[in-house]
């Protein structure tokens, strides 16, 4: 705008203008979300924040170590790479999160608002505590109905608004025309506070506040932490997808985000990366990894025409890929939605806790309503009859139990957490316990997926220096694997120049005026093994092979053989060829083995073995295994899993390494143990109280004694998890 | 036996005063990151001058 405009009202012009300038700086405000896995001390806190903020145009870094995560406040023009870049160059790993993907805000809320009401119940529960012991020790008259009305103006009030989880959670389930464990509670919490108040206006001898209050703030404590532990979980499964930025490059090279691409658009994907999107190769040729959705290790050719589909990782040249599906409409999305379906059919699962609730609720009610009955006919006094009801409703009351899986299920997942393994469903640990199969994936799973040279011992002296030379030239995983290779035997590269790639064949180069080429099997003439391989051919010779192998993944073989050990028949199953998958079955001590196996014929087996009686464990990462892991009984997968896989799974493997799978069933088992242990407890303290008050003996003290010495005996029995298992 | 009258109050409002101060904490994000804090306090990064 090069006129001056003229305006009868300045300040209208001003006031926009300062409008906007404040806003362009409201943006340039980004805000990057880091997940740091590796940080775990004080001297990484103070390293990464120190290395974040000595970056150009960082404002501000923190980190929080409980969620290992480092939030950035930068400039418009920082990008994410270069954080990331200086974190890994300072030993941190670092990886990028999707800001929008985490909702800590949320969760956090309802996290303070429980502990909100324990404290409120904690500090009332202390000072009608104090108050009770002087009745306990013998106050009387005039002095003890004092003491009774305080109690009654504190406790009343912190119920109110301390015990209302359970009011609306039985209220609901009531509702519904059920019993949960809820119902009981919220009974026994009303009629003791009523019960009290009645006693209390009529000086009675018995008030029973403090139990109303001990019961609201244990069963608080253990909702604390169920919430906890599936908080933590929540979390970490949401860091998982939020590491999948979902952006796309255009052909024009503008970065956009998935949901906002049309069909019809060009996007372009470099080697290396994953395809974003559905669509047809419209230029470029390359190859393609399909193990993901597959399962086949053996890359395949792509060029003018090819279908993709997104998840498919690019591997050697660039391709521009013309959109037909993106987003929520991509086969990926469409096979999520599938697995969510065949998600619900497991849920029938009944847990330990509510199986115990089926039998408990009922047995309470009818105890406690046989008492007033009991008493009203032999002494005909209501008042009387109706305290030895309440007295046995109080005295039963699941306070035990309320604990006594959330701190199993707290201890056992935390235990689990640190060995980096998340479990995502509540009702995992009781279900792995039973697992008697585990069924393994191959690619991606028992395998990383990343190929490892095996015959260089067989390849004459020449072709190892000359392949070095020129595998150096490639980005190629299998060029880099051949690289890799020669360079650890020592290998001294030929002198090849005028190295060139050609997109999705291989690589070429000239050697004293001869061509020298390594890449496919096609383009060299040679004749394809039945196995990963790329081939060497240095002017006319015949075509040397280079065979690979899959990478074992960590931990692969300590884990198979633990599960042997613990007597669980293990079987592979895999998309790949039988070549392939016999060889890694061979290597990983595995008998039962099958190869060539569609999603279906995956599902199909998990299937059979179920019929057959069996609890099988899946272990996949592929698209192609979720079927098979929403079949079957419990499934784990590992981080680098597609997300529609991860989402199917009860249990994701947070690290690189397998090895945490053999101590996961045995927590696992050790934990079901603990939780019946907890039940049994909790069942014996109830036969020797629940005489008591049907025969009219039991106090409030007798009450208070009682339900603090089981909570507290089936709190350390869960704690004995957290050590050795 | 009349010292109650004092000693009941007295004992509330300092019950209170406490539960006060954990109402404070929970607002002012202090159970956001324990484990970080637990270690924060372990740093000598800002001991001679405040954070800039």
């Amino acid at each position: 705008m090069s006129e001056v405009q003229i305006s009868a009202c300045p300040a209208c012009v001003a006031a926009p203008a300062a409008e906007e300038a404040a806003h362009a700086r409201d943006v340039r405000d980004t805000r990057f979300v880091l997940s740091l896995p590796a940080i775990y001390c004080a001297a990484c806190i103070s390293g990464v924040e120190r290395e974040l903020t000595k970056q150009p145009g960082v404002r501000a870094a923190r980190v929080n170590l409980t969620l290992k995560r480092a939030q950035v406040e930068a400039d418009e023009d920082v990008s994410v790479d270069t954080l990331i870049g200086a974190l890994t160059r300072a030993g941190y790993e670092a990886y990028e999160l999707d800001a929008g993907a985490i909702s800590a805000t949320e969760t956090d809320k309802k996290g303070r608002a429980i502990l909100t009401r324990i404290a409120v119940s904690g500090f009332a529960m202390m000072n009608v505590m104090l108050l009770s012991i002087a009745v306990w020790s013998g106050a009387s008259d005039v002095t003890r109905d004092m003491f009774h009305w305080i109690s009654a103006a504190i406790a009343l009030p912190a119920i109110a608004y301390a015990a209302q989880p359970f009011f609306g959670s039985a209220w609901t389930a009531l509702k519904a025309k059920r019993l949960n464990m809820d119902v009981p509670i919220s009974l026994a919490i009303l009629l003791a506070g009523g019960m009290s108040l009645f006693e209390t206006m009529e000086s009675g001898r018995h008030a029973y506040f403090d139990a109303a209050l001990s019961l609201t703030f244990f069963l608080l404590a253990g909702r604390y932490l169920d919430y906890r532990t599936r908080s933590v979980a929540r979390s970490a499964a949401e860091e998982l997808a939020a590491l999948e930025v979902p952006r796309a490059t255009l052909a024009d090279g503008t970065v956009v985000s998935i949901t906002d691409l049309a069909k019809g658009a060009l996007v372009r994907v470099v080697p290396g990366a994953r395809v974003p999107v559905d669509g047809i190769v419209v230029e470029g040729a390359s190859e393609l990894d399909r193990s993901l959705l597959t399962g086949e290790s053996l890359p395949v050719e792509a060029g003018l025409d090819t279908i993709v589909s997104a998840g498919e990782v690019n591997l050697t040249g660039p391709l521009v890929v013309k959109v037909t599906a993106a987003g929520e409409d991509s086969s990926l999305h469409r096979m999520a939605d599938l697995v969510a379906m065949a998600e619900t059919s497991r849920n029938k699962y009944t847990s330990l806790a509510d199986r115990a609730a089926q039998i408990y609720a009922p047995a309470v009610h009818i105890l406690s309503l046989a008492a007033f009955i009991g008493w009203m006919i032999a002494t005909g006094d209501v008042r009387h009859s109706l305290n030895i009801a309440v007295a046995v409703l109080i005295i039963t009351c699941p306070c035990a139990l309320g604990l006594a899986v959330p701190a199993v299920t707290t201890a056992a997942s935390g235990r689990l957490f640190r060995a980096g393994m998340l479990i995502k469903s509540a009702t995992a640990l009781e279900r792995l316990a039973e697992v008697d199969t585990v069924v393994f994936d191959k690619t991606g799973t028992l395998t990383e997926g990343k190929p490892e040279l095996s015959n260089l011992r067989d390849i004459p002296p020449q072709a190892r220096g000359v392949a070095m030379a020129l595998a150096a030239g490639s980005a190629h995983p299998l060029s880099a694997a051949l690289y890799d290779a020669t360079r650890a035997a020592d290998v001294t590269p030929a002198n090849v120049t005028n190295i060139v790639e050609v997109p999705g064949q291989g690589v070429e180069g000239a050697l004293n005026g001869e061509t020298v080429r390594l890449g496919r099997a096609t383009w060299l003439g040679a004749e394809a093994l039945s196995q990963t391989a790329t081939y060497l051919k240095i002017g006319e010779e015949a075509p040397v092979a280079f065979a690979f192998v899959d990478h074992l993944r960590d931990g692969a073989a300590e884990a198979v053989a633990a599960l042997k050990l613990q007597g669980k028949d293990v079987v592979l199953l895999s998309g790949d060829a039988p070549a392939a998958v016999a060889d890694i079955a061979k290597r990983i001590g595995i008998e039962a083995w099958d190869a060539e196996c569609l999603p279906e014929t995956k599902a199909l087996r998990v299937g059979e073995l179920t019929r057959s009686g069996r609890k099988v464990l899946m272990v996949g990462d592929g698209l192609n295994d979720t079927a098979a892991l929403a079949a079957a009984h419990v499934s784990i997968s590992p981080a680098s899993a597609l997300e529609a896989t991860r989402v199917v799974s009860d249990m994701v493997l947070l690290g690189k390494t397998l090895a945490p799978l053999g101590e996961a069933t045995q927590v696992a088992v050790s934990a079901t143990k603990r939780i019946k242990e907890n039940f049994n407890i909790a069942t014996l303290y109830n036969l020797i109280a629940v005489p008591i008050a049907l025969a009219g003996f039991a106090t409030p003290l007798a009450a208070a004694l009682a339900m603090s010495f089981s909570s507290i005996t089936v709190s350390l029995n869960a704690l004995r998890l957290r050590g050795k298992p | 036996m009349n010292v109650l009258v004092y000693l009941i109050p007295i004992s509330i409002f300092l019950g209170g005063l406490g539960l006060a101060g954990f109402f404070w904490s929970i607002r002012s994000r202090q159970y956001d990151d324990p484990d970080g804090d637990a270690n924060r306090i372990l740093t000598g990064d800002y001991d001679d001058h405040p954070k800039p």
